[in-house]
């Protein structure tokens, strides 16, 4: 069962290989993201970010969600030394986290209703779960930083996450919050890990660190990294050496 | 000076490893001229206004256009069949050129003509790192892959239009 819906400004595709999973469960996931949408989108006015940013709300006085959510991104504002942080430009804007956060929590809804084996794919934030086959392990394509069509590396895992940032995309415009301007030196940074929650917010923060971030996601239990250069190398952690998938004959 | 980072200090990166490769950016012929100059940054993405950060700012070398050694024909995918050198690239860790044969519109081998050596300065290259790329470049177009990760498509306009092509398929 594959199910693709345009939400939260990009397409959020639910691909569930197991038999016998109920429609309603994917209709509750993807009802589930239209609720994060209208909770959390900076582009619309009356969400209780763009009012909690213009003053009208205050946080004590915000839904379990947002809390929830605001004490997530200061969780990683305080890992990451500041290089995530969702004060910039005077408004609030916790986009870096939330994406990954309610993939997350619809895998998680997914599998409390019986669900084994799918993935959830949103706007290049992945997360698989089980098996897309047989004994086949599910495989995510890192995005060709200037090449659409393209990847640059592949991924293969059972369960797991993973997110990317970068600057290629119009509409995504990260900003260093320690110099105001857009971070140099990488094209990518992808992290996988256990959690979504996390992976989108430590590439986001490591995106933002540079090459630095390797390290920095390196050491946090769980994670690895993959960045894409801006002199055309990848380099990647220790961890996701085992992620990568790797040619079954010899180069030569 | 950026503040304070909570890097570990040098044990924990150099424990870090780090595999490198070099990331093949292969374009889609220009007009001219008449080869694909497989490791040009040309045109880095207008969001990355990084004038520090194409190779070094190391030009190419002289003597290293790029040398078309088959006639290029034209393919569905845009890509030419033939045999192209890129030009060379230089930045702190060495050199690098590579040679790219196009057939059928489909990468079919790729050479290292040139490649940074893994000096001690250099560590964080790993020169046994560099001929997977190779292998999974080609098979990055052959590989079955399930989803992709990539910088987040976040436009209104994007929305949309695929939410057109949907309808169109429903239709």
């Amino acid at each position: 069962m594959v199910r693709a819906e345009p939400v939260m400004g990009t397409v959020v595709t639910v691909d569930i290989r197991d038999e016998g999973v109920p429609d309603a469960a994917v209709d509750g996931a993807i009802a589930w993201f239209h609720e994060v949408d209208a909770t959390f989108s900076t582009y619309r006015a009356e969400s209780e970010i763009s009012r909690i940013s213009r003053g009208e709300l205050g946080r004590s006085d915000c839904s379990a969600e947002v809390h929830e959510v605001l004490g997530l991104c200061a969780e990683v504002t305080r890992r990451s030394g500041g290089c995530f942080d969702i004060h910039l430009g005077g408004g609030l804007d916790p986009s870096g986290l939330v994406k990954g956060w309610s993939v997350q929590r619809a895998a998680e809804m997914l599998q409390g209703s019986g669900a084994r084996n799918f993935f959830i794919g949103a706007g290049g934030d992945v997360v698989t779960r089980g098996r897309p086959a047989g004994e086949q392990r599910w495989r995510v394509g890192i995005r060709h930083p200037e090449l659409g069509d393209r990847v640059a590396a592949v991924l293969e895992a059972g369960d797991l996450a993973v997110a990317t940032s970068g600057a290629y995309e119009r509409g995504e415009h990260i900003v260093d919050p320690r110099t105001g301007r857009a971070p140099v030196g990488l094209l990518s940074m992808t992290v996988a890990g256990p959690s979504l929650t996390y992976a989108d917010a430590f590439a986001t923060a490591a995106f933002v660190m540079g090459e630095e971030g390797l390290a920095w996601v390196a050491g946090i239990d769980g994670y690895h990294a993959l960045a894409i250069t801006a002199d055309r190398r990848m380099v990647w952690t220790p961890g996701m050496e085992m992620l990568l998938l790797r040619a079954t004959s010899p180069p030569g | 000076m950026p503040s304070a980072m909570p890097i570990r200090p040098a044990a924990t990166l150099a424990a870090t490893a780090i595999g490198v490769v070099l990331l093949f950016a292969f374009r889609t012929p220009q007009a001219a001229p008449p080869a694909t100059a497989v490791t040009t940054p040309a045109t880095s993405p207008s969001s990355n206004p990084t004038p520090t950060a194409t190779p070094s700012g190391a030009p190419p070398l002289a003597g290293s256009s790029p040398t078309p050694t088959a006639t290029p024909t034209p393919a569905a995918s845009g890509l030419r069949s033939g045999t192209f050198t890129g030009q060379t690239y230089s930045d702190q860790y060495g050199n690098l050129q590579v040679q790219v044969v196009i057939s059928g519109g489909r990468i079919t081998d790729v050479k290292l003509l040139q490649y940074p050596r893994n000096e001690p300065q250099s560590s964080f290259i790993s020169s046994q790192a560099l001929p997977l790329l190779r292998e999974e470049v080609l098979q990055a177009q052959s590989a079955k892959i399930d989803a992709i990760s990539g910088a987040t498509f976040t436009s209104e306009n994007y929305a949309a239009s695929v939410q057109s092509a949907l309808d169109l398929a429903r239709a």
